[in-house]
């Protein structure tokens, strides 16, 4: 049986800020960078490092990072709650769920605090 | 024209399986699909279906038609029939009893959870609550649902979580009665609808919308719900 306990929220209207707000977040920052990218004629290494070293850009890629942890495991979370059930799959759904939400969680982990080392490793 | 009918009769039947049946039309007649089925009828007893109006009042005759739910009674074959074939199957998702009968159970259940009555805590008024024209106005468009289940039904979701999203149908209702100004249970309505299922589940997809045989908007009132939700809550 899917509930909502192993929604951190358990709430849908938060859910749906979180997701609406950690979209703009996103597409934000995707826009400044593809406008980067766009504006600078030619990127050295020193430039791109000197970009990714800068305190603003730096606690701005934070906020993105986060803004992807949480955008995503909403989403997960509702995909897993969609078609991971019983009667989409047959008897162990519920245990096939749990274990793909902790993939999930293991996954966006990583992918946090993996980009929170190259960030700030480049300092 | 080609019938091709969803058979099952759990008495008799291991599975479902769909029958062919070749039907001679009436020439010059847009029959409606309910009219096939009387016809089937009078050839096989058994074809099991519901109806009762015929109008596209009751909601009764609910079904899939050429793959798109509507009212049988209301639907001409002109409008549903592709290269002479007509393949007709129960409301999708809900479990069959027999033949084109679903059982509605979940569907009502999820009716039933939006409390679908007027709530009003304050002392009745000699004759009745009278509501100006312009809140009467409100419900255009809400009230007019026969409960036939074609959009709840036709819907992925609903499919998914039937225990847990109310469906398109319900929330219509729902809004109907959160629109309504005599109605005081505004926060209790809204509370109940806060969890991450009950009406979050909905992707806006709008086959609800292309379905209705009445032409309701359950999307819209499913939006009108959230953003009372959203001011409520930020």
């Amino acid at each position: 049986m899917s509930t909502q306990i192993t929604n951190f929220s358990r709430n849908g209207v938060s859910d749906w800020l979180v997701q609406r707000a950690t979209a703009v977040i996103c597409a934000v920052y995707a826009i400044v960078l593809v406008g980067y990218l766009l504006l600078t004629p030619e990127i050295t290494y020193q430039q791109w490092k000197d970009l990714f070293s800068h305190t603003g850009m730096q606690i701005f890629t934070l906020i993105t990072l986060l803004a992807i942890c949480a955008h995503a495991w909403i989403g997960m979370w509702t995909t897993g709650t969609d078609y991971l059930r019983v009667h989409t799959m047959g008897e162990g759904a519920d245990r096939v769920r749990f274990i793909y939400q902790i993939i999930c969680i293991l996954v966006l982990f990583v992918y946090l605090t993996w980009g929170f080392k190259i960030l700030w490793g480049s300092a | 024209m080609l019938v091709s009918l969803y058979r099952y009769n759990p008495d008799k039947d291991s599975e479902p399986y769909m029958q062919d049946i070749d039907l001679e039309v009436p020439a010059g007649k847009d029959l409606m699909v309910l009219d096939v089925l009387e016809l089937l009828k009078e050839g096989d007893a058994t074809v099991s279906y519901r109806r009762s109006c015929r109008e596209g009042v009751c909601g009764s005759d609910g079904m899939n038609m050429n793959g798109k739910n509507g009212l049988a009674c209301m639907t001409p074959i002109s409008e549903v029939v592709k290269s002479d074939k007509l393949t007709l199957r129960p409301l999708p998702g809900l479990p069959v009893i027999r033949d084109l009968v679903v059982d509605m159970e979940q569907f009502y259940n999820q009716y039933k959870k939006i409390d679908p009555f007027l709530i009003n805590d304050e002392l009745p008024p000699g004759k009745e609550r009278l509501q100006s024209p312009e809140d009467r106005e409100k419900l255009d468009g809400l009230y007019e649902c026969i409960l036939c289940a074609c959009c709840s039904t036709s819907c992925p979701t609903f499919w998914w979580n039937p225990d847990k999203f109310i469906g398109p149908a319900g929330l219509l209702q729902a809004y109907r009665f959160l629109a309504d100004s005599r109605d005081t249970a505004t926060e209790e309505r809204l509370l109940k609808l806060e969890d991450p299922f009950s009406i979050f589940r909905c992707r806006g997809i709008m086959n609800c919308v292309s379905v209705c045989p009445k032409n309701l908007n359950p999307t819209k009132a499913i939006g009108h719900i959230r953003n009372m939700l959203l001011e409520r809550a930020v």
